[in-house]
This record gives C-alpha cells, structure tokens and sequence, in this order.
C-alpha cells in the first residue's frame, strides 16, 4: 500500500504508522464522561469510505488525514491533519 | 525438423556411480537436433545417488527424462509411484530434494530446476528407497484413508491421540526434510520503479514491453523463466519465416538497448498490492552450485509500477481417468515442451488424450521432432480436418470420440481405451493428456476480484481487474499467437496513453493462426482404478464424491475437506477439475459452483527472501550510545536494551561476577562519584509561544509556570487515564523547553506530541524537533559529583547550590568551549546532573570526567547499577510503567492538577481506575534478610492458601541493594500504601519460591531526599 | 451415523456410500427461540451448547457464507491459556477444558493436539514479566513453566542460539497449549449441533433486524424476515457492520490479520513457537506445513488480504528466531477480519437492546476461545446472565473502567 503524502508525494506504508477515524472529536473539557467514552472507546469502523489519520514517521512528521476505502484499499486522498477542511 | 533418438539402446542411460566416464555422453532420449540446449555444454548432474548428463539449457526435468527416468517421487498419502507431469511451475509430482546438507530445498519442482553443473537431487517421502517404498503399502489401505476419514477415527482412547496417532500421521506426511541447519546464504530486497511492469515474457509480454520501450517508457519486464521467450520457446511457432524462438531472442536484443527498460529473468511477480506495488522474487543464483561471493542467492522485489500488463500464459489441465498418475502419463503441452525446447522425447511410444485442439499440435510436433506418436484419442466425435492431416500422414491411429479408461505398469506400459462401448488396449509408454488450458488469472485476482467464466474456452478469465492492470495473450483467454501480438501491443498502447506517453503499435507479424477448439470435458466416469485430480493430495474423483455425499459442496468446503489444491502446487493442474465435478454432482453450473479465492504467492516463496538480510545480528538496527567506542575500550560489558545496546556494567580486573561489579560501581556512586551515559533517553526540542500551554495540556502537573532555568518532573497519561510516560523537562527561555522521555517511549511521546499539537490543537503556535541522537547526556552522580563538575566547565559558570540548586537547568560551555547542557537532576537520588554535550563529543566529556574525577575514585557505570539506584530511590520505570497503571497507583496522584484540564483527565476517574483496591506501588524486603526477592512473584497474604482468590498484586522489580546490604523490590500491591509494615507472601511458584516480605516505603535511601539538594 | 472405526470399514466396503450430510442445510423456518448470527466456530458452539447444556433445541445458526468461511477457517489453529489477567484466565482454561474433551463430545476428531506452547524471552525484563504471568496461571491452577536457554536449546536445537540480535535466554512453557484442526472445530460443532435439531442456515446474510421499540424480535436476511426470542451476533470481523444494522456503535475496530503456511515438510518443530523480540509464531501442522503469523497490518480493514510490510516483518521475525527455515517456501497466505477491542479483550455480554446479546472483540484470538465462547454465550443468552468465566467480558467496563488490558497499550486497538 502507499500514501501519497501531500508533502513527500506517494510513499510506502512502511513509512508511516496508524491511528484511526478522523473523525472523532475530542470533546471539550466540560463535556461529561459519557462524550469522552464515546471519543476513547466507540467507533464507527465502517466498511467503505474511512478518514483515518496517519503519521508519517519516517517521513516529514505530518499528520495526515487519509480518505481510505476499507473494503478495497483504495485512497481518494490524503492531506495534512493540521489544515482546516 | 527431424530427429531421431540418439542412443535407442539407452546402455548409457544408467550409469553407475563408479562407472562415471566424465564427457558428455549422449542421453538416451535426447533428440538428435532441434531445442535450444546447448550441446557443447553437458553438466553433470546426481539424482537419488545416480550420475547423469545433461545439457546447458536443460531443467532438471528435461535432463532426467533425457536419460529415461521415469520415477522421480512418491505421492503424499497412499506414496503412490509418480513421474515428471509438466514442463513448469504447475507441477505436482517431480518434486525433489535439491542440494544437501544446509542448503538442502525439500519439495522443489524438477520442471523449475534450471540444471548446474554437478547439481545434486534426491527423491523425497519414500523409504528406503524410491523404487520400493514401504508406505506404499498405503494404497491398499485406501478404502479406508477416503476423504475426512481422520476426522472420524483416531478419538480412542483420547490420550493416544498426541502419543500414537498424530506421530505416526505427521511422519507419514510431510514432503522433503528440511535440513535444520541454518540457511548459508543471503537473501536482499529492492524496490523499483517503473511507468509499465509487464508480466511474462510471452509473444503478448514481449510485444507489450517492445510497445512501450519503444514510446521511451519506463520498462521492467519479468519472466518466471531462465530463458524468457515463453510459449514461443516451448511451441516453436513460425514467425515470419524464423522460429519463433529467434523472433525472441531478437525482441530481447532489442529491449536491452534501451536504457530504461529492465529486463528480469528468473523472476516471479508472486503477488499483486495496493497502490500499484508488486512483490516478486528473483533467483539470482539458484542456477548456480552456490551464490558467488557478493551475490545473494535471491532477492526480493517490491516492483512499483504505474500501469501493468499480465501477460502470464495459461496453465495446460488434464482429464481425470483412472490409473492418470502412473508415471508416462504427462500434460500433452509438457511432451510438447520438452521435444520443441529440449530436443528430448518423453517417451518411444506415445499416445495422446485430449478435448482439444491445442494436443493435437502437440502431436504434430511431436511426429515433426521424431518422437514417436502412435495414438491420436480424442473425446470430440468430429475434429478440425487440418489437426487430422499431419497426424494421418505421419501413420498415427486416430480414435474420435474415445477416452481412456485405465492404464497399466509401474511406469506406463498400456493405456485402457473406450470407443463407442468397445474397449481397447494399446500399448504406450507416454500418454500426453489435455484437457484444456486455463488463464493464469491468479495476480488479476490477488486484490479480491473473481475471475469470470468463458463456456467458448470452458475456463475462468479475468474479470475485474487490479486498478492500472491489463491482461493480454493467453492469461486473457486469447490463445492464438496473432492475438497474443496484438493483445500484448494494444494493452501497452492504452496503458501508457492514460499516462500521457504516445505509442503505436508494431505492425502486425505474420503468425501462424490456430484457432482452439474445445470440447468441455473433465473425468471419464468409466474409469477403472483410482482417478487422481490432485496428484501430489492423492485426491481421487471418488473423494469429490464423499465430500458430495457429506455436504461438503461449498467450493472451500470441498478443498478443506479433500485437501484438493491444498498441495505445493496450489491446485494449479487440479482446482479447475474438482470444481467442474462437485459441479456435475451438485447439477450446478461451473460459475454458479464458483472457485477458491486466488492469494499470493502465485508460486511458493522462500521465507528467506522475505526476510532479507533481516536475519542474525541485523535482524533490527542497533542503536549505540555516544559513549560505545569509549565503553568498549574500558572493557563494559554490553546489553540490549530495546533497540540499544548499552554498557551494563563496567568490570575491574578481579572482579569475580557481575554482582560485584554493580555492588562496587553502585557504593562508589553513593559514596563518592560515578557517571553514566543516559544518552538513550528521548530529548524533545519545544519551542513556541505556546509551549508552556501545550506541556499543560499534555502533563498531568502544571508548567507554563515554571520559571526559565528551571526543571520539573513530569507525568503524563494516555486519554484513557493511564500512565503513558514519565521524565524531567526543563525551560531553557520563555518559549524554550526541552523534553526528556524514558528510553522506551520516545518515539511514542514525540508522536503523541505531534498528533496534539496537529490533529487536537493546530492552533497552538508551538513547533517540535526530536534530538535525541543530537545530545551525549551523561549523568554525573554522587556527593563528589559537583567538585567532580567544576573541573570541566568553563570559568565563568556558577556551580554553587544557591547559584545553581536541585532542578535548575542552563546552557554553559565545558572543557573548553564545548557547547553544553546542565541540569540538576536526579534518578539516583544523590547529588546528580545530566550534562548533554554534542553527540560527537560524548566519548571527550567521558574521558574528561575520569580524569577530572580521578581523585574522587570515579567510575562510570552501566544499566544494572542505574536500576539498582533507581530502586533503592522506588522510582517507577518500565515494569511499574507498564500501561496497566494510573498516577494513583504509582504514588503519583498528587500531581493531577484539578485546575486544569489534561490529556487523560477525564478517564481517569472512572470508579474502575480510582479503585481504593487497586494494586499500588510499595517497597518491600525480604524478612530473612538474606533471601532473594524476584520480580514476577505475586503477593498472597501469609497463612493463606496461594490461589488466584487471594492474589493481592505482584513485584514488578527488584535489586541488592549493595547500600542496604539486602534484596529489595517494588510491588504494586492491593491496597498497599496503607499496609506499610505488613507482611506479604511473594509466591513465585515457576521458580519455586515462597518469601516472607515485609510491605515497606518505596524510597529505600535517604526518603526526605537530603542528599539531592546539598 | 456414528462417527467410529466401524463406520469407516464399513463404508470402505460399502464404496464410501453410506456417507449422511455432516450437517442438514437448512432453509429457515419462520420462528426461531434463538437465532445465532454467524455460523463460524463461536457460533455453531453457542448453538450446541444451547442445545445440549440448556436444552434449546429451537435453534437456527445463520451464516452469510459457508460456515467456517470466516475466522474460524484462516486462523494459525493455536489453543492455549497462558493468560496474564485475572478476568482472562478462567475463562481461557475454560476453554483448554473443553478443547481436551472435545472429540469424545463431538464425536468428531479436530485433531486437539497438545503439543505444547513456548513464549521465550530474550530479557530479564522479559523473563520476569512471564514469571509474573506463569505465576498467575499457576495460581489459578493452570499448568505452566519457565523455563531456561539450556531447556529451551534441547527442546528446539535450531534456534539462532549463537548470533540473535536478541538473545534468547529462555520460555514459558505451557505444555497443555497445542493446536486443533481449525476446519473440523467448525464440521464437528455444525454435526453435533445439527444432530440436536439446531438448524444450519448458509447463504443467509442478516440485513436488518425486527424489532419492537427497543426490543429486538428477530433478523431480516436475504432469506426472508426469522423471528426469534432471542438474537446472538457472533460475527468476528463483521461485528460493527452488524451491531450497526441494530443501530449501536462498538468499542471495536476490523483489522486484517495474515497468516501463511509453508510447504509440507516431514516433522521440524515439536509444538508452538513465540518470538519474543519480534512478531512471530510457528507451529507444523500434521500435514506438515509451516504454520506462522505474526502482527496484524494495523489498519481498518474489511479486505481479508494485507501487504508486503507484514509478510516481511512476520518472515523477519522468523529468519531471526529460526534461521533454518530460510529455504521453506511459502505455499499460502490469507487474511482475516478480526474485531479489535479496545483493550484487547473480548465482549460477551447482553447488549443494550433486550432480546439482543454479543459475543465480539475477539481480536486475533477467538480460535483458542471457540469451545468457552459457545459454552459461556450460550449460558448469557439462557439465563440473561454472565457466564462466572465470563463475567469480566461486560460491554461496559469501558464505561465503568474495568479493563482488560493484556498488553497495556490502552485504547488503540492496532496495538493489541
């Protein structure tokens, strides 16, 4: 698999490490527990299309949100985490 | 062409050992012309103890039937007698031991084995010998070994299972030996990058590849063969006016002219992954004795690859009848091969059996080379007139609408045949048998796409396919040779328009066109005897019939079953067979029966070439400290520590064992003066505005107040509320400070910081550097430490406790200008700093230190002596950081800031993780003093019985402590703070142990730590 | 037919013909007491001991596939209990309990073969954190044993003893672990299950689920609509596709985990093998392959296949551990879905749903689990109640804090 990181272009997998959805938001620090389960704990872990963040260690140290089918491995995209959608 | 059978009295065939005349003598079936060996060039080569020649260009396949061997293996259950089937990697039979001693390959294929001069192999799963094999006796035991029969016998008694049964099963099965030695050889790994990877070097491959080369693309092209010119080689087509092995040799020249084309011989793409990356392996010397020095014997390929062509041929199948495994009976394509390419002749007396057309090519060349055909059979009534004519002219006897029922000898004497309800028997010792060919559609499947069926051709062809591949000439279904040209050309044209690179198509060659015609056909049901359709599994059609009758018909259910395709060459002759008759059973069509999933390898891969030089000492890189040139001229010794190596301990001549070392090295430190390379521990550079803020945030204590200068002990914990790391920052400016973590977790930390700093809070304005390997930190520790100190810093500096007090941290310069850290930290609870000077100048303040320390009796020392002090201090390291632990739990809640929020707040009080119960940290000494405490050992209170019911923790570490004069530990314990002068039990049954201990502070020295501060 | 030495002569006359489906395959009937969704080992265990231990007989396994088509058929086939965590070992020896019976049980041979299982070490650190677990086994009445460089050299001589980056200085040795025929654990539960009225159902896929409010009455499939008191998801990899149909989000993530076996080769490696300073297992089937593994790839995945990275990193693993394999090849690979916890350990538990029950989270190791699953899911869907050996399994200890964090890497389900 490789990941075309918006900054070293497409790179081997190796290069990078995993962490999961992107979509979870840390809650605020006065939401309760309960929202901050939800964010540790629960997760949608779909079967198509996922936005899951990737860290490319070996590589420029960007934090990447990669657009990822988990059925075919197939990624639309990738760009840094840091950026405003 | 015409030949003739060089040596017909075959008195040269069996020389003996001691008869070895040296020269290359003539083998009995090698043609006498024709083929593309090299007759200048015999080698010698041994098979099961017995000398033969054979000749440059051969296999060991076509060398051993060039001097009429016949038996090369025994089958895997009943050890039935088997011969060479096949002329390539689908072969499931001629299989044998390569090479000796540690460089032995069990299970390797004949048919694969590129011959060497003085190659050695040796027949496999046969005792004593191969010629009479005791398991053999097997075979009369089949009524009984059907399919699944081991999941219905062996339960009685339950015990005899592991004791009777299963040793005898497991070595009765098995293939080759391995030789339990270490493999001498080296394996690499490469990557490569290209515009077009085609795959095969084919007529379609070839074309495909010159297409593009041609456009200026970037080319790699790989074949599985020594030889690339696939059928080309084997079917002797007429191009133009030339062989069509000359048209290859000349596509060849021209693609090594280019410089940007890679032609890979020898090389199997195995696999298809994502993005575009193929895996293959290159036997760079299995042609060889053994690999030349410098040269790996294979190497690994990560192929990368814009667009593909899959031009992998197609795989001949038989037709299943009864006796179809005695040795003679072979793959019409194989006696094809090994006639137009090997100049042999597999047998004197052949006949053919086929449903199509392509054997009876096989036949016309075979009668053209001088290979005696006999018998023409086929199960079609009517068949194309111009297969007929060569065949009739050259005198063989044609029977349509026939099959064959049985066959008869060891090796093959006779063949049983059946025209419209008479049955026959003629006399052969070769029967070349077809059954069609199937696509090798395995890489179009390797990404989870199922091939899709063809009634025309009565095989699966690609459907969908791996994004940026095409399929071309044979693999796609396309089996003429004008079709494979333009195939391979039109493939590579689209492939390299969708990168933007123009290219045209060559003009069309002039090949001869053969159509194929088939006539779907699978096992004769008359068959007398066993029908094998998995040769090497011993699957018959009898077992497909069980595994029917039993409801075993899903199409993996049936291969788990029979064991069917299961076997070394992954069903590749076979598969196709199983599925059409669970199809006729089930009155299901083919695809709605479906096939088992295609996965790499597509052919087996060593698990040498995986690995790579991964192996011995460079199986992960080894990370030294500044200091390891230095510490080996003292003579440490050294251990590894997760990816370091680092000094354990520092022996002094006369030093008995280690324990006396560290006992010196630890007293010297707490009495005088010591120093330790702590360079492993991970060094974060943070810089910003908001730095302060993001250590607030991170940590569970309070920074963005800490005053610049100075230094603080940090905790910070995972969301999930447990501890994840510990370590001492420092604020070298306003918006400076510099991060230690432990040796374990640094790489963890600096990710975790980099995921906060762009994923949870991007708007801080603070920027991180890793500069762990930019820093020698040594930690200089002991009440001579200061005195020891004041020698190597510059003048001008302030060593002073009121200038420079417990926790301060400065930039300074040592022993002459060299720029420098200090901090006034402590992990050994004495008078300590950590001084970092540039990495390059480790060993020079090391150095500097024991001369200036001399007087004081200094010593450097090494992990044990660390973790001894570190103990006797009770500070929490790996074992009590161990992931499962809160703050709370390691004396260290305190800190928590309630003003504040944190990373991990929020979990952590959860009741499971704030349970007073909870296990926490203690100190704890042996009651007899002299016993020996050991971490692993679980806490069980005394008087009670030690099972799990009362387990009340366990010791995570422990040390002699030289300064205590006894064995000390730490131990999370239920409860434990509040238990300070109890007594536990540790129990520690898997070494035998039992210990009265008595629950105690952590902190063993000097707890109100005075020494630190003076 | 009674599975036995007389039954194999006897059709060994007979032309193998006397031979009955293992199992009936069943159409589903329209009402059900329990429907099982997923007819892999865990499920069809469920349904047998629901069956035999509880006496519900009502009972339909429906199974998208081929049962066994999941996990249950691409595991590494390696029983063991060699636990660290109090919730964990009970239930795990549970397991080996049943596993050394279950032949008699069945009356299928899965071929349980206990041929031992060695994790080794390669530093004191190491060796005292498997004293800890060795000890913990011990304590809770499980055989285990520590054993050293020596012991360990005489039982495996073609370890890299000599030139390992990471020595290896010793094991802990579960003589009781070994590994069982993945495919008939699977064969074996469908026939005994079948024999008590448990009806199998392939090819069904559940699509939905009946419900009433917050109660669920029974699955919709592509079979039609099956009523059912009581519904038990046991889907491995698929578990949040499922529990999602229900409308629940799961503390669980779908990752691949690969493994290969190697061409057959006469007997090499006594029982099973652990790397401790890399990601690598081995054992030799009866057939003689190679069996090994290693690390999941670490990513989401619904595609039952990885990448070159871990193959390389599993054969590394192995070369570095057992530099005599070098010339096995390689004969198959396969990937498996499996369902990531996010500590590691499994869920089997009443969901949140009445009528609703979850058997999930079994990460890499539901195979060893399969016999105490089905026996203690079978009991929470009975009794709506936990099982004693399974009681630590709650869906909420995450709420509540209670984990089971084998290996202490939290809530980050590719490092488990």
């Amino acid at each position: 698999m490789r990941i075309p990181c918006p900054y070293c272009g497409s790179r081997d997998v190796q290069e990078f490490s995993y962490l999961g959805d992107a979509n979870l938001r840390r809650p605020d620090h006065e939401a309760p527990e309960a929202a901050f389960h939800d964010y540790v704990y629960l997760r949608d872990n779909p079967a198509g299309p996922h936005r899951e963040l990737w860290y490319h260690g070996s590589g420029c140290r960007n934090w990447l949100v990669v657009t990822r089918n988990t059925v075919t491995h197939d990624i639309a995209g990738a760009r840094f985490a840091k950026e405003p959608t | 062409m015409s030949g003739e059978l060089a040596n017909p009295a075959g008195v040269l065939a069996r020389r003996g050992v001691e008869q070895r005349s040296g020269k290359g003598t003539a083998a009995v079936r090698r043609l006498a012309t024709g083929g593309l060996v090299d007759r200048t060039r015999p080698l010698e080569f041994e098979f099961d103890g017995r000398r033969y020649t054979g000749l440059a260009g051969d296999t060991l396949a076509s060398a051993l039937l060039a001097n009429d061997v016949r038996l090369v293996g025994r089958s895997f259950k009943y050890h039935r007698p088997r011969g060479i089937f096949s002329a390539g990697c689908d072969e499931p039979n001629a299989l044998v031991e390569l090479r000796t001693g540690a460089r032995t390959e069990p299970n390797t294929r004949a048919t694969t084995v590129e011959l060497y001069d003085r190659l050695t192999a040796s027949s496999q799963n046969r005792w004593p010998s191969l010629d009479f094999d005791v398991l053999s006796v097997n075979r009369f035991a089949a009524p009984l070994l059907g399919a699944g029969f081991y999941y219905k016998t062996f339960m009685w008694p339950a015990s005899f299972w592991e004791k009777v049964y299963e040793p005898l099963i497991r070595r009765a099965a098995g293939l080759g030996r391995a030789s339990g030695q270490s493999d001498p050889d080296a394996y690499e790994k490469s990557h490569a990058f290209c515009d077009l990877l085609v795959i095969g070097a084919g007529p379609a491959g070839l074309m495909a590849a010159l297409t593009a080369a041609r456009a200026g693309a970037r080319v790699i092209l790989a074949d599985e063969g020594f030889r690339m010119g696939g059928s080309l080689l084997s079917d002797n087509p007429v191009i133009g006016d030339r062989p069509g092995s000359d048209w290859a040799a000349q596509a060849i020249a021209e693609l090594k002219s280019f410089p940007d084309v890679t032609l890979m011989a020898r090389t199997t793409v195995f696999g298809v992954y994502d993005g575009g990356t193929y895996g293959a392996v290159e036997r760079v010397a299995d042609h060889l004795p053994s690999p030349p020095p410098f040269l790996p014997r294979q190497r690994l390929w990560h192929i990368v690859a814009k667009r593909t062509v899959l031009a992998a041929g197609a795989t001949e199948r038989p037709i299943v009848f009864g006796g179809n495994d005695r040795p003679g009976v072979m793959l019409a394509g194989a006696v094809r091969t090994y006639a137009n390419r090997y100049a042999v002749a597999a047998g004197a007396d052949v006949a053919v059996f086929a449903n199509n057309d392509s054997a009876w090519r096989a036949a016309r060349d075979l009668v053209r080379a001088g290979v005696a055909v006999r018998t023409m059979i086929d199960v079609r009534d009517t068949v194309d007139p111009a297969l007929l004519a060569p065949l009739k002219d050259a005198g063989v006897r044609i029977l349509l609408g026939s099959r064959v029922v049985g066959t008869s000898g060891k090796r093959l004497h006779g063949i049983e045949v059946l025209t419209g309800g008479h049955r026959s028997s003629i006399a052969a010792d070769t029967l070349a048998v077809s059954g069609g060919w199937s696509p090798n559609v395995n890489l179009t499947c390797h990404l989870g796409n199922r091939p899709a069926w063809n009634e025309d051709i009565a095989a699966f062809v690609p459907d969908k396919l791996p994004p940026g591949m095409a399929v071309a000439g044979a693999a796609n279904g396309r089996f003429g040779l004008a079709d494979c040209f333009a195939g391979g050309a039109s493939a590579a044209v689209a492939a390299l328009e969708e990168l933007g690179i123009a290219a045209t198509a060559p003009a069309l060659l002039r090949a001869e066109d053969e159509p194929y015609r088939i006539g779907a056909f699978w096992h004769v049901a008359e068959s007398r005897g066993p029908a094998f359709v998995d040769q090497q599994n011993d699957v018959t059609v009898k077992d497909i019939g069980i595994a029917h009758r039993e409801g075993f018909r899903a199409v993996e259910h049936l291969k788990r079953y029979t064991t069917l395709g299961m076997a070394t060459d992954q069903g590749k002759t076979s598969n196709m067979i199983g599925l059409a008759i669970m199809a006729e059973l089930t009155g299901k069509g083919i695809p709605q029966t479906g096939t088992t999933i295609f996965r790499a390898p597509y052919t087996p891969v060593t698990i040498g070439a995986f690995a790579g030089h991964h192996r011995g000492k460079e199986f992960r890189p080894t990370r030294l400290t500044p200091t390891q040139g230095w510490a080996e001229r003292q003579g440490a010794v050294f251990i590894e520590t997760g990816a370091w190596l680092r000094a354990q301990y520092y022996p002094k001549p006369g030093e008995s064992d280690w324990q006396e070392t560290v006992n010196r090295e630890v007293r010297t430190v707490r009495s005088g003066v010591g120093f330790c390379d702590v360079s492993t521990l991970g060094k974060i550079d943070i810089q910003g505005p908001d730095a302060g803020i993001l250590l607030d945030r991170v940590y569970i204590n309070t920074w963005s107040t800490l005053g610049v200068g100075k230094a603080r002990y940090g905790v910070m914990l995972r969301e999930d509320g447990m501890v994840m790391d510990d370590g001492t920052t420092s604020r070298l400016g306003p918006c400076h400070f510099i991060m230690t973590t432990t040796t374990a977790n640094a790489a963890k930390v600096y990710q975790h910081l980099e995921f906060c700093l762009q994923v949870l809070w991007p708007e801080l304005d603070v920027q991180l550097a890793s500069v762990s390997e930019q820093w020698a930190q040594l930690s200089v520790a002991g009440p001579k430490a200061r005195e020891t100190l004041a020698r190597i810093v510059d003048p001008g500096f302030d060593l002073s406790n009121e200038a420079f007090p417990f926790m301060s941290a400065a930039g300074l310069t040592v022993i002459g200008g060299v720029q420098a850290r200090l901090f006034r930290i402590s992990f050994s609870g004495e008078l300590a700093y950590e001084i970092a000077v540039p990495a390059g100048q480790g060993e020079r303040l090391a150095e500097a230190l024991m001369t200036a320390g001399a007087e004081f009796g200094i010593t450097p020392y090494g992990t044990e002596a660390l973790g001894v002090m570190r103990i006797e201090k009770g500070h929490a390291a790996g074992s009590e950081l161990n992931g499962l632990t809160t703050a709370q739990d390691l004396g260290l809640g305190r800190m928590m800031s309630k003003k504040k929020d944190f990373i991990g707040r929020m979990m952590s009080q959860r009741p499971g993780l704030t349970d007073p119960k909870r296990p926490a940290l203690v100190g704890l000494r042996p009651v007899d003093r002299s016993a020996r405490l050991r971490a692993g050992a679980h806490f069980i209170p005394v008087g009670a019985d030690a099972i799990a019911a009362n387990d009340q923790g366990h010791m995570t570490s422990t040390a002699y402590s030289p300064s205590l004069g006894h064995s000390i530990g730490l131990g999370l314990l239920s409860c434990g703070p509040s238990r300070i002068g109890e007594r536990v039990r540790a129990v520690d049954p898997v070494r035998g142990a039992d210990t009265e201990v008595e629950i105690c502070n952590p902190v063993f020295i000097d707890p109100q730590g005075d020494k630190l501060r003076v | 037919m009674t599975y036995s030495i007389f039954s194999v002569v006897t059709n060994a006359f007979a032309g193998q013909k006397l031979w009955r489906p293992a199992w009936r395959d069943a159409t589903p009937k329209p009402a059900y007491d329990v429907v099982i969704v997923g007819g892999g080992g865990h499920g069809l265990a469920t349904a047998y001991y629901l069956a035999k231990v509880h006496g519900i007989r009502n009972v339909a396994v429906v199974e998208k596939g081929w049962i066994g088509s999941g996990n249950a058929g691409r595991n590494t086939t390696i029983i063991r209990s060699n636990y660290l965590l109090p919730g964990n070992i009970p239930f795990y020896e549970w397991s080996m309990k049943l596993w050394e019976g279950l032949e008699q049980e069945l009356n299928y041979n899965a071929m349980v073969s206990q041929r031992s299982v060695l994790n080794l070490y390669h530093s004191d650190a190491q060796r005292d954190a498997y004293a800890r677990r060795g000890n913990a086994m011990r304590l809770h009445g499980v055989d285990a044993e520590l054993i050293d460089r020596e012991q360990v050299r005489s039982m495996l001589p073609f370890l890299d003893f000599d030139n390992a980056r990471f020595p290896i200085k010793g094991g802990l040795l579960q003589k009781r672990g070994g590994t069982a025929r993945h495919d008939a654990v699977v064969w074996g539960y469908a026939r005994a299950a079948d024999r008590l009225g448990v009806d199998i159902v392939q090819n069904c896929e559940v699509t939905g689920f009946l419900r009433d409010g917050d109660r669920i009455t029974g699955v919709e499939t592509t079979q039609g609509p099956i009523r059912a008191a009581k519904v038990g998801i046991s889907v491995a990899g698929s578990s949040s596709r499922v529990a999602a149909l229900a409308g629940l989000r799961l503390p669980i993530e779908s990752h691949v985990l690969q493994a290969f076996v190697s061409e057959g080769i006469k007997p090499l490696i006594p029982g099973v093998v652990t790397f401790g300073a890399g990601h690598f297992y081995i054992s030799q089937s009866d057939k003689g392959g190679l069996v090994f593994g290693g690390d999941i790839d670490g990513y989401n995945s619904y595609a039952q296949r990885g990448n070159l990275a871990v193959v390389e990193d599993v054969c590394e693993g192995g070369m570095a551990l057992m530099p005599a394999i070098g010339r096995m090849r390689i004969l198959r690979s396969w990937g498996g879905i499996v369902d990531m916890s996010m500590d590691g350990s499994p869920i089997i538990d009443r969901s949140p749903l009445d009528g609703l029950y979850l058997n999930a989270g079994w990460c890499y190791g539901g195979f060893k689990a399969t016999p105490a699953a089905g026996w203690c899911f079978a009991h929470t869907i009975a009794r709506d109640e936990p099982h004693e050996f399974s009681a630590a399994y709650r869906l909420d200890r995450f709420v509540t804090g209670h984990l089971i964090d084998e290996k202490g890497v939290g809530a980050q389900p590719n490092l488990h």
